[in-house]
């Protein structure tokens, strides 16, 4: 069956400079990952795979590369290399109040309980560029509880947080983000949050004034507070199964009792260790509460 | 049996082309059908419903890590690309290629690169042309290649892209495609009939 195949023409997406073998690809794509873990200390290896290969095979296109191994020879002689692939394996993509509902049942079901702690600790995982973290941030202050709290924003990528801490995001989406808001529960006008400036929209910087941005690796780096609520949403599914569990023990410990972990809308704890450890709070939202 | 996945994409018109493919397969089709369908970024779980209702098949909507399952329809949620992983199925939020997220092209392309010669691609409906280059790597890949005759199509320029990049695939209407699939699931007619003439 495979005779037609040679007439058709290579419209796929990556260049057919020899003939397809996974099996190869599949030590050259493990040998390069080991090597930016043992080199660089970076570790992609339990990162979901097809993402990962697509990923760096973008780069081995625009390098015009020949194939796998001459990427990791660049990218193991060249930093410069290794800082170009990172930002191609980070992918960064976020909004603000992207999931309008989640924010709203967040109010419903997660704010009552807030009001019962004297003081609030919150991480955002992988925030990106922050514009979850502003969102969270405007949403605590409209319910008067933003005082109280402290928000601990992390990603491994120093580039995003600097842009995070900046608080200058693209004005070409801020009509966007003030339906979002809208749809999101938002009490004021979203305009009130920022200024023309600088070329982008420059949010108000009390936003941040209980904000801690800082880098932490979910995959080396340790626990490091304890937390009433932990946000993770849309990085897990970048990594396999395997990594998820490991990393959904340091949310657990992270975790105080009754406290409150958030994934994507559309991650799960199916199959995670501590999945019996937590109660969906309002299906089909992602919202789950430590409750052993 | 020699195929392992059935990938479907189409953008306009998709609901009511899916509804009459989909509908035309019994509960126990053997292979695990994944549906990209261009909608949306707000859309909720409304198309997986639709489905469900005109298909004996289990329609749900994929969340990441979802194991493929046999006598199952995997429909692409909105606003995430789904990469296709062998058992499994991943999510994405990469930027958008063509305009679109969930884009045909990357989940076709990641099928043909997991399961090659064991998959099946079809192109329906559809007002652009995702899809034609995802079609043309699953074929590159040893796959095989169907797509919605044009004429019968309640938008043809996704079919006719699709017919463009692969000359050699199986045109065929809309009604003949659930036979032919099922033809396919029982490993028959291995040889593609239109080169065997
Ligand atoms: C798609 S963004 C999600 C942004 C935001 N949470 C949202 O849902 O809109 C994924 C983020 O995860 C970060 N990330 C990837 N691997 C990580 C790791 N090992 N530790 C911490 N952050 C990581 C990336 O740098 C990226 O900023």
């Amino acid at each position: 069956m495979a005779v037609q195949i040679a007439e058709v023409p290579d419209t796929g997406a990556e260049p057919d400079r020899q003939a397809f073998k996974p099996d190869l690809e599949r030590i050259e794509i493990e040998l390069l990952l080991e090597g930016i873990f043992r080199h660089y200390g970076f570790d992609f290896r339990a990162y979901a795979y097809a993402s990962i290969r697509r990923r760096l095979w973008k780069r081995i296109e625009e390098e015009k590369l020949p194939s796998m191994s001459a990427l990791q020879e660049r990218v193991l002689h060249e930093p410069a290399m290794m800082e170009k692939l990172l930002l191609d394996l980070s992918i960064n993509v976020t909004a603000m109040f992207r999931d309008p509902s989640f924010y709203i049942t967040f109010r419903q079901h997660v704010v009552p309980l807030l009001r019962t702690y004297p003081f609030i600790r919150i991480w955002h995982a992988g925030c990106s560029t922050g514009e979850e973290v502003y969102s969270m941030a405007m949403l605590l202050r409209e319910e008067g509880l933003y005082d109280r709290s402290r928000i601990y924003a992390t990603d491994i990528n120093e580039v995003v947080l600097q842009r995070a801490k900046a608080g200058i995001f693209p004005l070409e989406r801020m009509q966007e983000y003030t339906d979002n808001y809208m749809r999101a529960g938002g009490k004021r006008s979203f305009s009130e949050y920022y200024t023309a400036k600088y070329g982008g929209a420059l949010f108000d910087q009390s936003l941040t004034k209980n904000v801690v941005f800082s880098q932490h690796n979910l995959v080396t780096d340790r626990s490091f507070s304890e937390f009433n609520v932990i946000l993770c949403r849309n990085v897990l599914i970048y990594f396999d199964k395997t990594l998820q569990s490991k990393v959904h023990s340091l949310f657990y410990d992270s975790l105080a009792m009754f406290g409150v972990l958030v994934l994507g809308s559309k991650e799960t704890l199916r199959f995670m260790s501590h999945e019996e450890c937590y109660q969906q709070m309002a299906p089909p939202e992602k919202i789950f509460r430590k409750v052993r | 049996m020699p195929y392992s996945i059935v990938a479907i994409g189409t953008s306009w018109g998709g609901l009511s082309a899916l509804t009459n493919l989909l509908g035309g397969l019994p509960e126990e089709f053997p292979i695990p059908i994944v549906v990209v369908q261009h909608r949306s970024k707000d859309s909720d779980r409304l198309l997986a419903q639709l489905l469900g209702d005109a298909t004996p098949l289990k329609v749900c909507e994929v969340e990441d890590k979802d194991a493929l399952c046999a006598g199952t329809v995997h429909v692409a949620p909105a606003n995430y690309h789904i990469l296709v992983e062998s058992g499994h199925l991943s999510l994405t939020t990469e930027e958008p290629v063509r305009f679109s997220r969930p884009s045909i092209d990357v989940m076709f392309t990641s099928a043909a690169d997991t399961y090659r010669s064991e998959t099946i691609g079809i192109i329906l409906t559809g007002a652009n042309e995702d899809g034609a280059s995802g079609l043309a790597h699953i074929v590159k890949r040893g796959g095989r290649a169907l797509i919605q005759d044009p004429k019968t199509a309640e938008i043809p320029i996704m079919p006719e892209a699709a017919v463009q990049a692969v000359p050699t695939a199986e045109v065929l209407g809309l009604d003949d495609l659930a036979p032919r699939l099922l033809e396919l699931s029982r490993g028959a007619a291995k040889v593609d009939r239109r080169t065997a003439v």
